[in-house]
């Protein structure tokens, strides 16, 4: 069993991949990836860091199990009920002005984070002039997500959630239960699309309201952090919002000066000019 | 073979039984000495504001944000739900990722990136606990050339962790609390 890797085994890997497949893993925070191969590698038996390498480099389908599994896809509905409500209370009455609302949910795991906006907006009567753009890099989580179902075996937790953040509704009528899983109503689904956008790699492609990216920047190193941050003032409207994970922040950023603290415990800010 | 100088990060884990011991060796800190400090505990309820009561006023503990700075003369709590880890490039990183040992933070994951940053000049201390999380992580910090305490546990309410850890290596130190606050003053005191 591998127990750990050096810094220049960690490089070593990620040039491999970033050759090979071209993700591009150089800033993410190092010692969370590490972390992370070593959890694989003993997650799929792998027991030399040697027959690591060659399996790396040899099968594909063993690639796209690893990036899957290092891309930690940790989701839920209604995550911090908090951060729902006050998007209900306070953003989404602001949002309401606009002719279009364009959302952004960057990282957007298995879809949970996106239903629970779609339901938000639907209560609000915002859903039919709306626009959710949800992505991810990981291919298989985007498959999930666009499929609509959710394990049934969290509906609960995710009730109590939906309740904390002021839901008011019956959280079943969002759902049909089919053995163990819930499908998402379709009509909370039409305005949504998934596709693949790497935030290493890829552009703006559109200019949102509101951009989610929670519990991703978790992943990169500061200068990542930066490089990605950048990319999201680009692709804000003046005075559009841009909400992180409940630990993560802007603070750091040399950009911050771009941005205004909507509410700092809840990490939302809203970009200047 | 511990740096004569002090060292350059304290990593503390814990888990029952550990609370009072944690703030005993926390008050017992040199007030000139700057290391910064990291505490692992698990799950107990309202430890943030359990570990303030037990400490003086003049220390304040801070759970750390994600990429925060590890700074001189702060002592952080790892957040709940989280591991806390620490870069190399001296920063704090959050991971969402499973539970080990049943547990998120979990001591090992922390005792891990501080064996793999600090090198021979971090001090790790495993105190009392029911499970064995923070053993591998203590004698990684002592395999990477750094300095690894077990609360004697005999002292120690719950024997397991520090149990646990000092079976897998004799470069272990055992200690009673006192002896480990005397440790950590002689460090910092005799220049
Ligand atoms: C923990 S999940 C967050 C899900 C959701 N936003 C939430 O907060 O519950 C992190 C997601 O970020 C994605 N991710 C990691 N690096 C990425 C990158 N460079 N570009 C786009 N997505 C990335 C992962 O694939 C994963 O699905």
């Amino acid at each position: 069993m591998v127990e750990d890797i050096s810094n220049t085994e960690l490089q070593e890997l990620i040039y491999i991949i970033q050759h090979q497949y071209g993700y591009d893993f150089n800033d993410y925070a190092k010692a969370s990836l590490k972390r992370r191969f070593v959890r694989f590698m003993s997650h799929a038996g792998v027991t030399t860091l040697v027959e690591f390498k060659v399996r790396l480099q040899t099968d594909p389908a063993f690639f796209r199990k690893m990036v899957e599994y290092i891309t930690v896809n940790v989701t839920e509905m209604f995550r911090d009920p908090g951060f729902y409500k006050l998007l209900r209370e306070e953003i989404l009455p602001r949002l309401a002005t606009y002719p279009i609302i364009k959302i952004w949910h960057a990282g957007c795991a298995t879809g949970e984070e996106v239903y629970s906006m779609a339901i938000l907006l639907q209560e609000a009567g915002l859903l039919e002039r709306s626009r959710l753009y949800a992505t991810d890099m990981n291919a298989a989580n985007l498959e999930k997500a666009n499929a609509g179902i959710v394990p049934m075996k969290w509906m609960k937790d995710y009730t109590h959630n939906y309740i904390q953040s002021g839901g008011r509704h019956d959280f079943s009528d969002y759902y049909t239960a089919r053995y163990d899983s819930a499908i998402i109503h379709p009509s909370l689904r039409k305005n949504i699309i998934f596709f693949q956008h790497n935030l290493v790699t890829d552009q703006v492609f559109n200019e949102f309201q509101l951009i989610c990216c929670r519990n991703v920047f978790i992943y990169f190193n500061r200068a990542l952090q930066e490089k990605v941050v950048s990319l999201f003032y680009d692709s804000l409207a003046t005075r559009g919002y841009l909400a992180l994970g409940m630990k993560e922040t802007l603070l750091f950023s040399k950009e911050k000066k771009k941005f205004e603290v909507v509410n700092g415990p809840y990490k939302i800010f809203r970009r200047k000019l | 073979m511990t740096p004569a100088t002090g060292f350059d990060i304290i990593a503390i884990g814990g888990s029952a039984g550990s609370l009072p011991v944690m703030g005993k060796l926390i008050r017992a800190f040199p007030p000139e000495m700057k290391t910064p400090v990291i505490l692992v505990l698990h799950r107990l309820k309202n430890v943030h504001s359990e570990l303030n009561k037990l400490m003086s006023a003049d220390r304040q503990i801070i759970e750390p944000e994600d990429k925060e700075q590890v700074k001189p003369g702060c002592i952080y709590l790892a957040p709940q739900n989280y591991h806390l880890l620490v870069e190399p490039d001296g920063t704090f990183s959050l991971d969402y990722s499973e539970l080990v040992h049943y547990s998120r933070p979990a001591i090992d994951e922390t005792f891990f990136s501080v064996a793999a940053a600090y090198g021979r000049r971090a001090l790790g201390i495993l105190l009392s606990g029911a499970n064995s999380d923070g053993a591998a992580g203590l004698l990684r910090i002592v395999k990477n050339g750094g300095t690894g305490i077990a609360q004697d546990p005999e002292e120690a309410e719950f024997e397991i962790m520090p149990l646990a850890a000092i079976e897998l290596s004799h470069k272990i130190d055992v200690m009673r609390t006192d002896d480990i606050a005397t440790f950590i003053r002689s460090k910092y005191t005799n220049k």
